[in-house]
This record gives C-alpha cells, structure tokens and sequence, in this order.
C-alpha cells in the first residue's frame, strides 16, 4: 500500500496534513488547571496489553479528545481514570494517575467516581423519573430519604447546566427513558455533573445520536469546561477538531501524540498521526 | 479483488421477464418442498389443536363451575352429609390455598430475588456459584412427592416441633408451616430463574453508569436492577405461584391433607391454624371427584372454577405488570 501524500481530496480546504477540516466552534482557553496527571500508565486485559505507559496531563478549561483506530486504548485509558477499570476482572493496572496530586489507588472508589464522572456511548438513563435520575446521584447510595423539595434546587441546576430544564421542566415526572435519543444523553451528562464533579468523562457521546443533537451536545462540552476539565473519546475526527483544545492520538495501546488540537490536525510531527488525520487508516 | 465483474445483485434465474410477486405462502415452482408444506401444516393443525384443548378446558369449567358454585361455599366450611346440598362448602380449603400461597411465595421471593442478585451480580466464588446453579436445578427437577417425604422428615424431628402439632413428644409434622416452606422450594426455581433473566437482559453500561456516579453494587442493585427487572420478577413470582397453588402431592402428604382446618389447641391464634393440619382446593377438587372419599362432582366442579379463576387472575396481574413496563420504557441495544 502506498502512503497517499498529503492532498486535497476534493473537499476543497485541506489542512496541510491532509485533513479536511471542520471548523472549530472553541476559543482558545482563558485559564487551565491541571487536575489530573496520567503518569506512566498501563492497563493489560490477561496477556494483552491495551495501554502502554501513557502519560498526560488532564486539566480544567480544557478539552481533551482522545482519538484513535477501534482497539487502541482509547476507551481502556478513559475508564482506568475512574478506576472503572478495576469491573473488569482481568485488568492489570500500573503506573500512577493523580487527582489534585492524590494518587487514585488512595481514593475510595465511590468517592473517587463522584469526582470524576463519566457519560456513556449509549444513552442510559435509569428506569425512572426525569427527576428521580438526578435525585438517585444526590442521595445517599440506596437511600430514598431526603424529600424532594430538599434536592429540587440542585436537580434543577444539573439540568440547566446540561442545558435540558429548559425543555423539561414541566415533564420532570416523566419516565426519562421517553424522552429523544439527544435529551437522554443531555440528561446522562446532567446526572454526571449533578455530583459536582472535578472531571467529566465522556466515552464517544454522540456516536449514538444524529447530527443536530450531537451539535447541541458539543456546544455543551465546550460551555463546560470552564468548570470541569473535559476528556471525550471520539472515532470522529471532525468532533476532535472542532472542540478540542488539546488531542491525544492513541495506536495499538501507544500514545502516539499529544498536542494542541490544531498542531495534531495542522502539522503532526508523527508520521502515523499524520495517516490517520488524513483518512489513510482507521 | 477488484476485478471488474459484474455481478447482477439478485436477478431472476433465467434472463426474462421478472417473476410474478407472490403473496403470503410462495406460489409453486419456488423454493419450497412438499414436505417443507405439510411441516408447516402440520405446525398450523398442531396450534389450533392446542388452542382447541385450552378453549375446551376453559369452557367447560366455566359452564360446570358457573353452574355449580355459589358464593357461600367460599365461606362456609365442608360437613358431612348424606346428600351434595348438606355438604356444605370449601372455605376451609379455599382459605387454605390462600395461606399456603402467601407463606410460600413470602419465602420464595425473597430467597429466590437475593440468589438470583448473587449469581448475576456476584458469583464469587465461582465454585460456589455453580454448585448454587446446579442444586438449584436439581431442586426444580425433583418431584413434588419426594420434596414432600424429605418434608416429613425434617419437620417430624424434634426441634422443630414448635411449627407442628406434638402430643406425648410424637411431633406430627404436618402443618401449615411445613408445607409452605416446601412448597416455596416449588416456586423457588422459578423465581430465581426468571430474575436471572431479567437482569441478564439489563446492558452492562447501565450497570456501570450507576458505577460511574459512585454507587455501589448493592445499591445499584436495589435501586435500579431490580427495578429495571421488575416485568421478570413478577412472572417468576406468579409462575411460581401457580405452582403452588397447583401442587397436590405436598398438600396430601405434609399438611395433612383433613377436610378442615385442624388447629392447634392452646396456641395462639394466627399460630394455632398455621401448626395445624389443612387441605387446599387441589386436594378438595381431588378428594369431592368421584375417585375421591366425598365423592361430590358439582363441589369439585365448583372448587376447580375456583382454582381456574386464580390462575387467571394471576396470568392477567403479570400481563398488568408487563404493560406497565413498556410504558416506562427501555434502553436500546
């Protein structure tokens, strides 16, 4: 196979790598706070090795999409931030992960998971009331005590914050999963910032959504991100460059690349990132 | 690879005019056999057969039962009597259906809604799991006859003579008591099964959304599995009770199987019925047959109207409960 030189490939504007580009709907940063520090890390399923001594750094005001071919560790990576990897029985976590330099393995796991929250790639919604969704992360594990009119102003704010209360605040006893494939996601995102998270991961978001939820939902992402750093796994390169301000390029479990968005589209310094953003692979 | 061959994507056979569209079953000179026709005669006679028998079950017992029963036999209890009109009623064993069902499936549930959890969520150690699994199907195997004898056994010895009857330190066994907790091993299976199922059926992505927001297994569990397999749970529930309500042999042989309720002296009532002895409509329907000691066809008539009526009610709570589910919706694959 010949690798193709960096072209146009009919679309018209074409970055200089070959990637024929979106346009960015992000402002570059007004502050960052590192949060989280991946240090080293790899993650092994029985003999396969999924991560390989990953490091990066995760940090509040911005967004940071993870891209790679299906299988390169991308999702591993994402879920070994809140130790959900650790369900899975055949994991084998090393290397260290910090959160506000309090390494991760020191943290109890459920409290942890209520710092760094995640939003799944299927919407799922509990099979419950609009309200009781956001009311069952506020409560305390299995308990039903703390009446609603207690939790009211905090549920209200999670959904506005997912920018949904406006569209259910008069359905919020219906059974949420009723509501469109967009406003369940919207509501996933809502239950995971409902517990004041520090860091929000989102494992390819919209793949299940169609196009305009999916442009509602990255307008989100990046209104976030101010207030919690941001980490979205995406197979859409378009989505990466649109509201990514740094891009972590994964292959085969490697860290090929990590840079600012537009450095990884524009001029990759790797040659295989440079494939990938061009469509040679993936 | 590449080759520029064209492959005409499903083109009729021979190169003319398109086949006639067929409707419904395939017209002739298509794919299918003779003997592919006559299986799937076979199968259309074989439903209809089967929904004939049901109708004609149904039917019948509506017509006899409707006939037969008169509200107060449900309150009145069996006497003897020379004749059907002086036999009185089946209150006895109605109210004895009712009490083993409810003790059973009060014992059932439960058990069976933790182990199924265990198995699902849990199943370590992994050996333990099996061994649960098999045992657990071993049970479902057995007949109800033998379960009864192991029964007798286990509720005849001497510490346990509390649930029972004792006279002169003979503990007699056979109690309400003794043949709930026997019948529930009936309706366990199946309560155990279908929560598996249900929650087998729940993606694991919901689970660890629950996870991911900091909650534990157990209340994960609580909270939005079972919830979420409620539909499962109350057709295990409701299989299991009709199993129970249908089950002879255990009657017959572990409570005693009188034609009244024999409580116990100087125990307090509900105690003193429930380590008595009791019969159920089963064995009532069973014993007023003509092959049985009362020899009263219309009671029997009238008290198996009785037992259809439950089991009906029962199929209808699950499809109640079913419906309610869909309304609340589902998560796609």
């Amino acid at each position: 196979m010949v690798v193709p030189a960096p072209s146009h490939n009919g679309n018209g504007a074409a970055t200089p790598s070959g990637f024929s580009g979106a346009r960015r709907s992000i402002g570059s940063p007004q502050f960052s706070i590192r949060r989280m520090e991946v240090d080293q890390l790899s993650v092994s399923y029985a003999a396969r090795e999924a991560v390989k001594s990953v490091s990066l750094p995760i940090r509040q005001g911005e967004v940071l999409a993870m891209i790679g071919p299906s299988g390169c560790g991308k999702t591993t990576l994402l879920r070994s931030l809140n130790r959900l990897t650790e369900l899975t029985r055949t994991a084998r976590v090393s290397g260290r992960i910090l959160l506000d330099d309090v390494d991760i393995g020191l943290i109890e796991p459920t409290l942890l998971r209520r710092r760094v929250t995640m939003v799944f790639q299927q919407p799922n919604p509990f099979p419950m009331s609009v309200f009781d969704n956001i009311a069952y992360v506020l409560r305390e594990q299995g308990s039903r005590r703390q009446r609603r009119k207690t939790l009211e102003p905090q549920v209200h704010s999670a959904l506005d914050r997912a920018g949904l209360f406006e569209e259910v605040k008069d359905n919020l006893d219906h059974p949420a999963l009723r509501l469109s494939g967009g406003q369940q996601q919207r509501l996933c995102i809502a239950r995971a910032l409902a517990a004041e998270p520090e860091v929000l991961l989102l494992d390819e978001p919209c793949s299940a959504l169609d196009p305009q939820s999916t442009q509602v939902i990255e307008d989100l992402i990046v209104n976030l991100r101010d207030d919690v750093a941001v980490v979205i796994v995406t197979h859409n390169l378009q989505q990466a460059y649109r509201i990514a301000d740094h891009v972590a390029f994964m292959y085969l479990g490697d860290l090929v690349e990590y840079g600012a968005a537009t450095t990884v589209f524009g001029s990759p310094r790797e040659k295989r990132t440079q494939e990938y953003v061009s469509g040679a692979f993936g | 690879m590449g080759a520029p061959v064209a492959t005409p994507p499903a083109s009729p056979p021979s190169g003319g005019a398109p086949r006639k569209p067929s409707k419904g079953l395939p017209q002739s000179g298509s794919t299918w056999h003779l003997s592919d026709r006559i299986g799937l005669a076979i199968c259309w006679a074989l439903g209809l057969l089967f929904c004939a028998i049901a109708v004609a079950i149904v039917a019948y017992l509506f017509v006899q039962g409707i006939k037969y029963l008169r509200p107060e036999m449900l309150f009145t209890p069996a006497t003897a009597g020379f004749s059907q009109g002086q036999t009185g009623g089946f209150s006895d064993a109605f109210f004895g259906t009712l009490i083993v069902a409810t003790m059973g499936i009060a014992i059932a549930l439960p058990v069976g809604v933790g182990v199924a959890v265990w198995l699902v969520e849990y199943g370590r150690p992994a050996a333990l799991a099996r061994v649960t699994e098999s045992t657990i199907e071993a049970i479902a195997g057995i007949p109800s006859i033998v379960l009864a004898l192991f029964g007798t056994v286990i509720f005849s010895s001497a510490a346990l003579g509390f649930l029972s009857r004792t006279s002169e330190g003979v503990v007699f066994g056979r109690s309400f008591f003794g043949a709930s907790a026997m019948l529930s091993l009936v309706a366990l299976p199946l309560v155990v099964a279908s929560t598996r199922e249900g929650l087998s059926a729940i993606p694991q992505h919901v689970r660890e959304a629950s996870y991911a927001v900091g909650k534990t297994k157990i209340a994960t569990a609580r909270r939005i599995l079972l919830p979420a397999a409620r539909p499962q749970v109350a057709t295990g529930a409701m299989l299991g009770l009709g199993r129970i309500i249908g089950d002879t042999a255990i009657i017959v042989v572990l409570l005693g199987a009188t034609q009244n309720f024999a409580p116990v002296e100087g125990a307090a009532f509900p105690f003193n019925y429930l380590r008595g002895a009791g019969t159920t409509l089963t064995n009532f329907v069973y014993e007023a047959s003509p092959t049985g000691n009362l020899n009263q066809p219309e009671k029997a008539y009238a008290a198996a109207f009785v037992l259809l009526l439950m089991v009906l009610a029962l199929n209808a709570a699950v499809d109640i409960v079913h419906r309610r589910a869909r309304k609340v919706g589902t998560w796609s694959s």
